[in-house]
């Protein structure tokens, strides 16, 4: 089994209006050091399958399901061997 | 001329879409289950508002999975009458109808009330009796109603005159050149946030959306008289 963490994120493009309402949050804090939050969501998926395979089941999930290319990009971690 | 009215888990906006064509329009109409595979006999569809698998990963993203999706897109490929709206809009964006995506509302916010709107193009067979540049008033209902498409993208749509409805006055939710409804290249599917079902009886204080569901039913029946 190997487990994978898919992050997706909004676009450099897209404007985030959580992250904006956040890091004012965070500037009312007195944390004033710190510039941008940028909000996105992982998948933690467990997939049964070879090394070899499970990059083309990821990208292959991603790109058809979980990411709406319009809005949204994607990056993954192969988290660990189980 | 015959309308079906999709009806998917979580939709809510279906029995509302249904009574403006049945009720007010006298139109022929039937709703149709997610688990159906057919639109065999209809010349128009409908997909109403709501939360269609409970809004799931994104608004509209699980319904295009469900049975009778790829009728819909054959029905749309096919040039035939598509529409969509709140939840519809949504579904029609993930399943590729229709350009962009609607994304959460700038005000991160749930919104609720009625908005003033510019009827951009009236020459298509949803909004041919609108007038052109017509300011209406129809309710909005949503979280994710917030257009947005890459700059190429809406270059083509002002190009193209797929700019149905604009906010006029405020833009309620950070849509991209205040678009309200948009429609494919073809002009066969129309995607809107507003919603023109809950606008069809003076009684209740708004009939602006009226004209929308009069304008396809007329041209549908000219449809119908050509074919004759």
């Amino acid at each position: 089994m190997i487990n994978v963490r898919i992050f997706v994120t909004y676009k450099e493009s897209v404007f985030d209006p959580q992250g904006e309402t956040i890091t004012e949050a965070i500037h009312s804090l007195g944390h004033s050091d710190v510039k941008q939050v940028h909000v996105g969501k992982f998948f933690d998926v467990q997939v049964d399958s070879s090394k070899e395979n499970v990059e083309k089941t990821i990208s292959e999930i991603s790109e058809q399901l979980l990411v709406n290319f319009n809005l949204e990009t994607y990056h993954y971690e192969i988290m660990e061997e189980a | 001329m015959k309308i079906a009215v999709v009806v998917f888990p979580g939709s809510n906006c279906d029995v509302d879409l249904y009574e403006a064509l049945h009720t007010v329009c006298r139109a022929d109409v039937e709703y149709v289950s997610h688990k159906q595979k057919s639109l065999a006999g209809f010349d128009a569809v409908m997909l109403p508002g709501g939360f269609s698998y409970g809004d799931y990963l994104r608004s509209g993203a699980i319904a295009r999975f469900s049975n009778i999706m790829p009728a819909i897109i054959e029905f749309a490929n096919e040039g035939k009458l598509v529409f969509g709206t709140c939840n519809g809009f949504q579904i029609l964006t993930e399943a590729g109808l229709l350009p962009g995506a609607l994304k959460q509302n700038n005000s991160l916010k749930f919104i609720c009330k009625t908005v003033e709107l510019e009827v951009v193009n009236n020459q298509t067979p949803f909004t041919s009796l609108y007038e052109a540049n017509e300011h209406i008033k129809l309710p909005i209902a949503h979280a994710d109603g917030s257009y947005y498409a890459e700059k190429d993208v809406l270059e083509k749509l002002e190009e193209n005159g797929q700019i149905v409805f604009r906010y006029a006055g405020e833009n309620p939710n950070g849509s991209l050149n205040n678009i309200a409804g948009i429609t494919n290249e073809k002009g066969n599917v129309l995607g809107m946030m507003p919603h023109p079902e809950r606008a069809v009886e003076a009684l209740l204080g708004n009939e602006d959306g009226l004209r929308l569901f009069r304008s396809l039913l007329a041209n549908g029946k000219k449809t119908e008289e050509a074919a004759r």
